[in-house]
């Protein structure tokens, strides 16, 4: 189908945006890559009545590295991220990442902002601010607001985002020493969304973890970060342990039902990304034993 | 303000100015407007790749896209790439191994097959497959649009040597 009709405006600046969405309320749609909001305007799923276009401000596209903070503006696409030198030093779980947002022809147009406020829950992105520890930017009429990323993310196709503000940046804190990542996701095919999927982030002590932040993302109304995780912090990793950690990720998960995968399929499903995550990560194949690629 | 805006830009080399109104998406306008129907229209929802073109270099879904968000870029549908040569051994290679039936998808597949040789020029199977994954082909089951690439990367790459 084709989009419905609706009006256009190309915002000069980020203010000229804010003014635009203050005054046309819940019936203005931003615009940045549309690589989310074109295939749902095209189904008419969302029918917006003005267009506003963001993908000219420069002032939002971007990444920077400042002390230990590694700040990512909104109209960044995925091939930036996938391409950037600061990225691949620093946030490399992210860039593991994108490499998973759909194909080459959408990574082209797609935003970081785009994608997060988007929220769809078996994107790759949300999750992995979870796992980060993202603070995400917006910029209202009020002012701007600093949201972590485990408060902005409610629901599907729900975030804390109030309908006058826009996104303007992420910030990730980096820099951590003795840091290691893990990413994968089950999917049909190569781009296409997750049906289970796992984003994780931890820092290692000699053969324990310090931290470790399984962030889940496929297995629900939003990406979740796991509570399990924390059994696993500062002990030694046995099979008994990781199988505990694996019992109360399952108890705690509450996965959906849809065309590709059953509640159970999907539990399972998390439960043997958690053991090849923490094999891969504390480099034990012997904690792989049910779950091998 | 639903009223026409007007775009100006180059397709495949030649400038073209426009009135549009803001819903038309590029692959309408390449079409309807531009007489270009090279550019294929399946899904208009981003998923089969057959609508696939160039903007400003980097290829692009043109049902996601809308022609008053092209103004000032260049644009390069499948008759640019195909009238330029870029692409004839590719085109030869397709022809050649029965990499096409029905055809509909053939466009969006050239305009993704050069871009993975535009930046790899030795990708191996799995890594064509990956760049293909969002082109849908529902005649060939795809081995022979993947043999198709890889002879044809392989082909440049002696040339090259």
């Amino acid at each position: 189908m084709k989009a419905a009709a609706f009006a256009y405006a190309r915002a000069t600046s980020v203010s000229n945006a804010l003014e635009l969405l203050a005054s046309h309320g819940e019936g203005a749609k931003l615009l940045s890559g549309g690589q989310s909001l074109m295939p749902a305007m095209n189904l008419r799923l969302v029918s917006p009545e003005l267009i506003i276009d963001i993908g000219g401000l420069a002032e939002l596209r971007g990444i920077l590295l400042s002390g230990q903070v590694l700040s990512i503006g909104a109209l960044t696409r995925h091939v930036d991220l996938l391409k950037s030198p600061e990225i691949a030093s620093h946030a490399p779980l992210l860039a593991a990442a994108v490499a998973h947002v759909a194909h080459p022809a959408i990574r082209n147009r797609g935003t970081i902002g785009g994608s997060l406020a988007h929220a769809d829950p078996a994107s790759e992105l949300p999750a992995c601010m979870l796992a980060l520890g993202a603070v995400i930017i917006a910029r209202g009429p009020r002012g701007e607001r600093r949201i972590s990323a485990e408060e902005f993310f409610t629901g599907i196709y729900e975030t804390t985002l109030s309908p006058d503000e826009l996104l303007v940046a992420v910030e990730l804190p980096v820099g951590r020493k003795d840091s290691a990542y893990f990413f994968h996701e089950f999917e049909r095919r190569h781009g296409d969304f997750a049906i289970v999927g796992l984003a994780a982030q931890a820092v290692l002590q000699g053969e324990t973890f310090a931290d470790l932040q399984l962030a889940y993302f496929g297995v629900g109304d939003k990406p979740v970060l796991a509570a399990a995780a924390q059994k696993l912090i500062g002990v030694a990793i046995t099979p008994v342990a990781l199988a505990e950690a694996a019992a109360a990720l399952g108890e705690a998960l509450a996965p959906h039902e849809d065309q590709q995968a059953t509640p159970a399929m999907r539990r399972h499903l998390a439960k043997v990304l958690l053991a090849r995550c923490v094999a891969k990560l504390l480099n034990r194949s012997d904690l792989n034993a049910g779950g091998a690629a | 303000m639903t009223a026409p805006v007007s775009i100006s830009m180059e397709v495949n080399g030649e400038r073209v100015e426009a009135q549009v109104t803001p819903r038309l998406n590029l692959a309408d306008f390449l079409r309807e407007h531009l007489q270009l129907t090279g550019t294929h229209v399946g899904c208009e929802h981003g998923v089969c790749g057959a609508c696939t073109v160039r903007v400003d270099g980097e290829i692009v879904r043109s049902c996601l896209m809308l022609a008053v968000q092209v103004d000032g870029a260049a644009v390069q549908t499948i008759e640019g790439l195909s009238d330029s040569g870029e692409i004839s051994d590719l085109q030869a290679a397709f022809r050649d191994r029965n990499a096409l039936q029905c055809g509909f998808c053939t466009p969006g597949m050239l305009m993704a097959a050069q871009d993975l040789l535009r930046q790899n020029q030795t990708p191996d199977r799995e890594q064509i497959r990956a760049h293909l994954a969002g082109n849908y082909c529902r005649c060939t089951g795809y081995q022979a649009i993947v043999d198709a690439v890889e002879s044809t990367a392989q082909a440049r790459a002696g040339r090259s040597a």
